[in-house]
């Protein structure tokens, strides 16, 4: 009896049963994440050991790739540095061409708590959605999330219009914490924006009807590595973004297709 | 004072620009980072071209009296020169990865070929 309690507390929560009959594949894109990339592995596998893991090591200088490998993740590795939307997207190419039903996407840094994941595939389990968004700001409360001034003013500015296009309360249009359906895979693997890409895509979305929902997550401090995103460059993917989205909006064929690029 | 029919026609040209930068991107031939410097160069000429004190005000403070419009010249020249020097940049990195990929599809080759 004893014995036995041991082991339903040591063991991980028990898989979601709905999770069992699908295939599904955690995209964790990485840049220079080392010293990170191994435990978030491990804390995927922590929560679902059936989950395949694909690493998309976007030209690191360092043992990103090795250590991703070592903790027995699928690696893709670029050639060169690709920008974050570039390396995510070869993460649902891959998913896409690998036929797999659902796929999350955590970031090898660390921010994202694996143990969260349930939480955020809820509603694309249920059927109920065929993209979520796990949002630092969606609870209404103040998060531990902290980070610069200059940074917060933005995603909270970006958030507001956003929100405004797409006519949906949209709290947090830069988190990369997500799980979609084989719809939103299918979206993304066609085309997804390149530079600070969360909030196009999600303009993209809803221009596409797909059902985006947003469920409130905590995230933690980076594990390891430093932010892509400096102080001045976020002026100019303020800008860059504005102008994407509104362009964006004067498109009719919002997807391109295969190969006219 | 600058004529008006050079202001007119500055404003309208550089505005068109403006316009078929904007076109570009909707249509997916330009990309929005490749934009921006366009996007400046066809505002900052329009707003010069259209403000015609202020095109005054500046040909002042530059010391040029006989004909203010010249300074539409140069601020267009200054950011042509601007565009170029980043394509420059942007094409010395292309051919890095280019030839980084080519290096890498050869690797591959000759390890695929291995394998068989």
């Amino acid at each position: 009896m004893r014995v036995s309690e041991t082991v339903a507390t040591a063991a991980p929560p028990t898989v979601d049963a709905r999770l069992r009959e699908i295939r599904r594949v955690a995209i964790v894109p990485a840049l220079n994440e080392e010293h990170s990339i191994g435990r978030v592995i491990d804390e995927l596998r922590a929560f679902d050991p059936g989950l395949d893991v694909v690493v998309v090591d976007d030209g690191s200088v360092d043992g990103t790739s090795r250590a991703a490998a070592a903790a027995g993740a699928r690696v893709l590795r670029l050639p060169f540095n690709l920008g974050i939307g570039g390396a995510v997207q070869t993460g649902f190419r891959f998913a896409f061409e690998q036929d797999y039903d659902v796929a999350v996407r955590v970031d090898g840094d660390g921010q994202h708590d694996p143990a969260q994941l349930g939480r955020v595939l809820e509603p694309v389990l249920r059927g109920d959605a065929d993209i979520v968004v796990g949002s630092r700001f969606a609870s209404g409360l103040p998060s531990g999330y902290r980070s610069s001034r200059s940074r917060r003013i933005g995603i909270r500015l970006l958030a507001a219009i956003v929100s405004r296009i797409v006519g949906q309360r949209v709290t947090d249009t830069t988190s990369g914490f997500q799980a979609l359906n084989r719809e939103g895979i299918a979206l993304f693997a066609r085309d997804y924006p390149h530079d600070y890409p969360e909030v196009e895509a999600t303009v993209m979305v809803f221009r596409h009807r797909l059902r985006l929902l947003e469920v409130p997550v905590e995230m933690r401090e980076r594990g390891g590595g430093r932010s892509s995103i400096t102080a001045l460059r976020s002026i100019y993917y303020m800008v860059k973004v504005l102008l994407a989205i509104f362009v964006g909006l004067f498109r009719r064929d919002v997807v391109p297709r295969e190969g006219s690029e | 004072m600058t004529p008006l029919s050079v202001s007119i026609a500055g404003a309208i040209a550089s505005f068109v620009l403006v316009l078929v930068v904007l076109e570009l991107i909707r249509s997916r031939r330009l990309r929005e980072r490749y934009a921006l410097l366009w996007l400046a160069t066809g505002i900052v000429l329009t707003v010069l071209s259209a403000w015609r004190e202020g095109l005054n005000t500046i040909a002042g403070w530059l010391g040029v009296r006989s004909y203010p419009p010249a300074v539409l010249f140069a601020v267009g020249i200054l950011f042509i020169l601007a565009v170029l020097l980043h394509y420059s940049t942007v094409i010395s990195r292309l051919s890095d990865q280019n030839v980084l990929l080519a290096q890498r599809l050869a690797l591959l080759e000759q390890e695929l070929h291995e394998a068989n």
